[in-house]
C-alpha cells in the first residue's frame, strides 16, 4: 500500500520561502493571498498491507527521520493503491 | 591533542579543519569516513562544514543517521569534545545532541562573507578558553541554512545556563537586526549543550587561523582547545 506525506512547518515557525512565494504571486497580479506557507510531499510504496500497522510505521519513519520535529509537523494518508 | 575529522559524502571543510588542527596542535588528525562505525580514542571530535549528502531532505538529516554517528554520540555523552561547525552544526542539531534547528536564511540567499561575532559573557568551555569574555572577533560565514531557530523555552533555558557561545554582533559588539546575517532568534551563532563539551557553530574557525588568508581570529578556539585539552 502507499503512504502519502505531507511534512510542513508548524505554526509560528517563519517560513520565508512561502513568503517569498507570495510576494511573486503579488507581483503576477494574483491578489488576495494572505498567507503561502511551503511544505514537502513523500510517497512511499509500502509492503505492508494492514493500514494500521503500516501507519504506525511510517509514524516512526517520520519521527526519525521525514520529519524534524522542532520545527516541522506530519500528516499521513494510508491509500490501498 | 588527538583528534578526529568527520568526513561525510559532500563535506568541503574538513581539509581546512585538518589543516588548523595539524598546524595548531602539531598532531596529524585521524580522518574519519561516515561509513566507519569505530571512532578512534581522540581527545577532541570535529563535524566539518559542506554540504553532506546534498543537504538531501534537510541540511544535515542524512549525516545525523550516518553509521559513524551513533559512536559520536556515545563519545559526546561520555564528555569527549566534539565541535560541529556550520553543516557540522546542522547535523548536530538533528541528531538532538543540541537543542533547535537551523533553518533557510531569512534573506532567503546563501551568505558568504566575513561576520563580526561576541564571544558571550557566561560560557565556559574549552571552545572559548582562547577568548577573552565578551571579546569580538571576525569569522567568516558560509551557508544558507543558518538561520537558529528554537521555541522561547528552549532559547530562555539555553540563556539562563549560559549555553548561547556567540552572537552575531556589530563590530564594537552591539546587537542589531542589520548584523545579523540570516535572521537567526536572538542573533545566535553558536550553542553547546548541557555538559558544555558539545559545541554548533555556522561560522567557519578554521577557515581563519592565518594571517596569509585575511586574519587569524580562529586560531584562538584551537589555540584553547589545545591548551584545555592537555
Amino acid at each position: 500500500m502507499k503512504a502519502k506525506v505531507h511534512v510542513t512547518l508548524k505554526n509560528g515557525v517563519l517560513d520565508p520561502q512561502g513568503k517569498a512565494v507570495q510576494h511573486a504571486l503579488g507581483a503576477l497580479g494574483f491578489g488576495g493571498v494572505d498567507e503561502v506557507r511551503q511544505g514537502k510531499y513523500i510517497e512511499l510504496d509500502l509492503a505492508e498491507t494492514d493500514a494500521d500497522a503500516a501507519r504506525e510505521h511510517v509514524e516512526q519513519m517520520c519521527e526519525k527521520l521525514l520529519a524534524n520535529t522542532v520545527i516541522e509537523d506530519y500528516e499521513i494518508e494510508i491509500a490501498n493503491t | 591533542m588527538k583528534s578526529a575529522v568527520i568526513v561525510f559524502p559532500a563535506s568541503n571543510c574538513d581539509r581546512d579543519a585538518q589543516v588548523a588542527l595539524r598546524d595548531i596542535s602539531g598532531t596529524e588528525p585521524v580522518m574519519v569516513w561516515h561509513r566507519d562505525t569505530e571512532m578512534p580514542d581522540v581527545d577532541l571530535i570535529v563535524v566539518p562544514g559542506g554540504f553532506s549528502y546534498g543537504d538531501y531532505l534537510r541540511s544535515g538529516a542524512m549525516a545525523a543517521r550516518s553509521p559513524i554517528i551513533k559512536s559520536v554520540v556515545a563519545r559526546a555523552n561520555a564528555g569527549v569534545p566534539v565541535l560541529g561547525i556550520c553543516n557540522g552544526f546542522q547535523v548536530l542539531t538533528e541528531t538532538g545532541l543540541l537543542p533547535g534547528a537551523l533553518m533557510r536564511n531569512a534573506g532567503l540567499k546563501f551568505v558568504c562573507r566575513d561576520v563580526w561575532l561576541k564571544v558571550e559573557d557566561a560560557v565556559e568551555t574549552p571552545f572559548t578558553a582562547g577568548y577573552n569574555p565578551g571579546q569580538v572577533v571576525r569569522i567568516p560565514i558560509a551557508h544558507h541554512d543558518g538561520n537558529y531557530f528554537a521555541d522561547d523555552d528552549t532559547l530562555d533555558r539555553l540563556e539562563d545556563e549560559g549555553r548561547v557561545a556567540f552572537r552575531y554582533c556589530e563590530a564594537d559588539g552591539s546587537l542589531s537586526d542589520t548584523a545579523n546575517p540570516n535572521g537567526s532568534r536572538r542573533h545566535i551563532a553558536g550553542i553547546v549543550n548541557e555538559a558544555g563539551n558539545v559545541l554548533g557553530m555556522m561560522p567557519h574557525p578554521e577557515r581563519l587561523i592565518d594571517g596569509a588568508l585575511g586574519g587569524s581570529d580562529g586560531r584562538a578556539m584551537f589555540e584553547g582547545l589545545l591548551r584545555t585539552l592537555h
